[in-house]
């Protein structure tokens, strides 16, 4: 039940945002591409982590939870039957995600 | 004895005429081949493949036998060596779920390795076996059509052979070919289904895998041509006698490639496991010294000559060397030919054929190159920076492209580590080169 920042390494064009926004996740190699340690993401970045995946100019980031992926799609179908699912902060989808996510990540 | 190797699987299968072969070779024609096997040479050999009734019978007999390939233990020729009947439960079963698509089944020869030619020989020989293979490997899935993408070489002869069961109206299953695309990564099976549906022979992203979205939506197999051919015999004459040959651990034969310093460069069909030693000595032996040799594949790695030779030639045998079966290639270095020089040609070629989509790739294969180059010819090259590199590119593509180029370099750095230091004093060892690689495209 741990949930990993991966990049998808063909959408990636090295836009370099992830590494100034995560810095403590996130490092470049010699050609500006992005590094992302292969353990899980620590439960007080994940926050960040989420901002980060969503700012991505090409959208190559994504947050994946292979050990809780049931829960996390039973979430989302709960989501999306709740009014007023728009974007931002507000949007109760992604709090409810971050609300079962936190249950399930460990540090 | 044959009777005690051969075990018909449990389901109803057609009366066979042909025999299982009770040894080496099973996929390949016994003796001298004078042309490819047409299909009544091919049915007199092995007999009839299994036939499926409808509905619910013919439902229990395809799960039966994508369970007996599971007992073979079968697992993929391509080089990768993923279980085979997982491969075909999944695709199985994502085709059976409500609304899902009917699967598609391709048979992969792109065999785009220059060094290897074995894909190419069984093609060119027994192209009724991989297509009987790959039709099974539709029926089993529930697939329609079976899609044979082979090397250009053989294009003609897979042609024939397709038309020759047509008129015999031998299929059930619709069968197309299409020539591949000619590029190293035009083999990786994503790349593969790329090449059919858009023309473009680049590697996909994943997710989605193959097995759940692949080929215009649908669940598709990919499977290398040799394991196609391999599912048609054990799904004649079942998992024991697939098991009589190989280890107990890695059962089966394959076909491997020889090149390089032997006196007969050639295809052959092993029990996995044989000594590498002896598969050399199949291939007339040693033509001279070796210094060492490549095993796998251009992704696989070096080994020290006097380590490799007496080591069975399976994943577990080799396993210590850090090496593996892979695609099947034996590639001899004659103790005349440089090491470093041969792997910095390889890795220019595999830079060159990168596909170009991921960064880590583009740039850093081609940096890595680069540092090989000038360090192979004795001109000053930095190491740390080359094993930086290293480290950067390793398992950050979307197919195994730069990690099987990292794996090859680091066993060079390895294997050839006393020659560094005469190259960084200017001086090469090699005269001779052993490794083909094809003249990289523009861009």
């Amino acid at each position: 039940m741990i949930a990993r920042l991966r990049v998808d390494p063909i959408a990636c064009e090295g836009r370099a945002v992830c590494t100034e926004m995560l810095p403590e996740l996130i490092t470049l190699d010699d050609w500006g591409f992005p590094i992302i340690g292969d353990g899980p993401v620590p439960r007080r970045l994940l926050g960040d982590v989420r901002v980060t995946v969503r700012a991505c100019p090409k959208l190559a980031l994504r947050i994946s939870d292979e050990g809780s992926a049931h829960i996390v799609r039973r979430v989302m179908i709960r989501g999306a039957q709740l009014p007023g699912t728009g974007s931002g902060r507000g949007n109760p989808r992604e709090q409810i995600l971050e609300e079962v996510l936190g249950d399930v990540i460990q540090d | 004895m044959h009777g005690a190797m051969t075990q018909h699987p449990p389901q109803p299968v057609g009366p066979a005429s042909g025999r299982a072969p009770d040894q080496l070779p099973r996929l390949l024609p016994a003796g001298l081949a004078a042309g490819p096997v047409s299909l009544a040479a091919h049915l007199a050999r092995y007999g009839p493949p299994p036939s499926f009734g409808p509905g619910q019978s013919g439902q229990r007999a395809r799960q039966a036998l994508i369970a007996e390939v599971g007992r073979a233990g079968l697992t993929g020729r391509g080089g990768a060596g993923f279980p085979t009947a997982r491969k075909l439960a999944a695709v199985a079963r994502q085709g059976a779920l409500p609304g899902a698509r009917a699967p598609v089944v391709i048979a992969n020869g792109t065999e785009g390795e220059p060094a290897s030619a074995k894909d190419k020989v069984l093609m060119a020989t027994s192209p009724q076996l991989v297509l009987d293979g790959a039709v099974l490997a539709a029926e089993l899935t529930g697939a329609s059509e079976a899609i044979i993408v082979v090397h250009r070489a053989v294009r003609e002869i897979i042609d024939d052979a397709a038309a020759e069961r047509r008129r015999a109206r031998f299929d059930r299953v619709r069968i197309r070919v299409r020539t591949a695309a000619d590029r190293f990564t035009g083999g990786e099976a994503s790349a593969v289904a790329h090449w059919i549906e858009r023309g473009i022979a680049t590697p996909t992203a994943t997710p989605p895998r193959l097995a759940e979205r692949g080929l215009a939506g649908a669940p598709t197999l990919v499977q290398n041509v040799e394991t196609l051919a391999h599912i048609a015999l054990i799904t004649r004459y079942g998992a024991a006698w697939f098991r009589s040959a190989g280890t107990s651990a890695e059962p089966g034969s394959m076909l491997v490639t020889v090149m390089g310093a032997v006196c007969e460069p050639c295809v052959l069909e092993i029990g996995i496991g044989v000594p590498v030693g002896y598969v050399l000595q199949l291939a007339g032996g040693a033509a001279t010294a070796l210094r060492a040799v490549l095993l796998g594949g251009y992704f696989g790695v070096w080994a020290d000559a006097g380590e490799a030779l007496t080591r069975p030639f399976s994943a577990e045998g080799l396993a210590d060397l850090g090496a593996g079966p892979g695609a099947g290639l034996i590639a001899a270095l004659p103790a005349d030919a440089c090491g470093l020089w041969e792997t910095a040609q390889v890795v220019r070629y595999l830079a060159t054929e990168s596909a170009g989509q991921c960064g880590p790739c583009l740039f850093g294969l081609d940096a890595i190159a680069g540092e090989l180059e000038r360090l192979a010819g004795g001109r000053s090259a930095d190491l740390g920076m080359l094993r930086r590199w290293l480290g950067q590119v390793d398992g950050r593509g979307a197919c195994a492209h730069p990690s099987g180029t990292v794996r090859l370099v680091r066993s060079a750095l390895q294997v050839f580590a006393d020659e560094l230091e005469q190259h960084a004093a200017g001086w090469c060892c090699g005269i001779n080169s052993i490794l083909p690689v094809r003249s990289g495209r523009l861009r």
